[in-house]
């Protein structure tokens, strides 16, 4: 895990290239001013907001991030098939559940990426991540963290559906961010 | 316009248009709030994603690219989650009814007790 970055003027390399890009798309030319202009923003607005942020892992492994995206944009064009069906089948046969998935990611930012994920792909909503960090002292170290995850319909075991989410979406993050 | 394009973007607006559809249908059709949730988080993000590609499509065979859409799709895929994640939490603080057949309710409870068990500020 590493969270000094590597040059201290481009302190979130991959955030710079996403609003280089963002404000092409958003100005849509590739004129020299625009290029200009988008790496001024790329280079200005993350030294402007670094100091506002904690500090939080970064990516050690963008080759595996761009395929954790892929495969999650797969995987919500299936899951919203799924829920689809779901919701328009019967509904005395839909088993609703809450369900706690322990975490091995520590950091915020990885935990905010799997919530996320898991309420947008398998028929699942995240509903509360915790113990926060607010109710931690200084100094502590940060405990055991938990999901508590609502599920449209249980079809397995609930320690199928915390096994699949581990090992389908939080083992890639583990391993992008190296924690 | 070509006829194939036509088809096309028609493919796109109609899957896009059903999905939204079924995500509303959703809304209504469930037993309780935490099941509603779940039609408007997820089919209607690929429904929009849908319409976005047809538009796309449509702009870009007309000679003008346009990538606005693209970026609405991204924005929409990072917002949807969170807005997601805030309703439920309010839920479960209004202590909102479940049916009776959701499993796992004392999770809440457990969740709840460690969140709000916090240490008085020094």
């Amino acid at each position: 895990m590493r969270f000094e970055p590597k040059f201290r003027w481009l302190p979130t390399p991959y955030r710079s290239v996403l609003l280089f890009i963002v404000w092409l798309l958003l100005s849509q030319s590739i004129e020299p001013v625009h290029l200009f202009f988008a790496l001024i923003l790329a280079v200005v607005i993350p030294l402007l907001t670094l100091r506002f942020r904690d500090p939080q892992p970064l990516i050690e492994r963008p080759l595996l991030g761009l395929r954790y995206i892929l495969r999650v944009l797969a995987d919500i064009v299936t899951a919203n098939a799924q829920v689809a069906l779901l919701i328009l089948g019967p509904k005395a046969r839909l088993k609703p559940a809450f369900v706690t998935v322990p975490l091995d990611l520590q950091h915020e930012l990885p935990i905010t990426i799997l919530a996320s994920t898991v309420s947008m792909t398998p028929g699942t909503v995240s509903a509360e991540i915790y113990p926060s960090k607010d109710s931690l002292q200084p100094g502590e170290p940060m405990p055991q963290r938990c999901l508590l995850i609502h599920v449209l319909n249980l079809s397995g075991t609930e320690a199928e559906l915390i096994n699949d989410i581990k090992q389908r979406y939080e083992a890639p993050l583990k391993e992008i961010f190296q924690c | 316009m070509e006829h194939w394009i036509e088809w096309v973007v028609a493919f796109f607006l109609l899957l896009g248009g059903s999905f939204v559809l079924i995500g509303s249908i959703g809304l209504t059709r469930m037993p309780d709030f935490f099941m509603r949730l779940h039609g408007p988080t997820k089919a209607t993000t690929l429904g929009m994603g849908g319409i976005l590609l047809g538009s796309i499509f449509f702009f870009y065979t007309h000679g003008e690219t346009s990538v606005h859409e693209l970026l609405i799709t991204i924005f929409l895929l990072i917002t949807a989650p969170i807005s997601a994640h805030m309703l439920i939490k309010t839920a479960l603080h209004y202590k909102l009814k479940t049916i009776d057949k959701t499993t796992g309710k004392e999770n809440i409870h457990a969740a709840q007790q460690k969140q709000h068990d916090r240490k008085p500020l020094p």
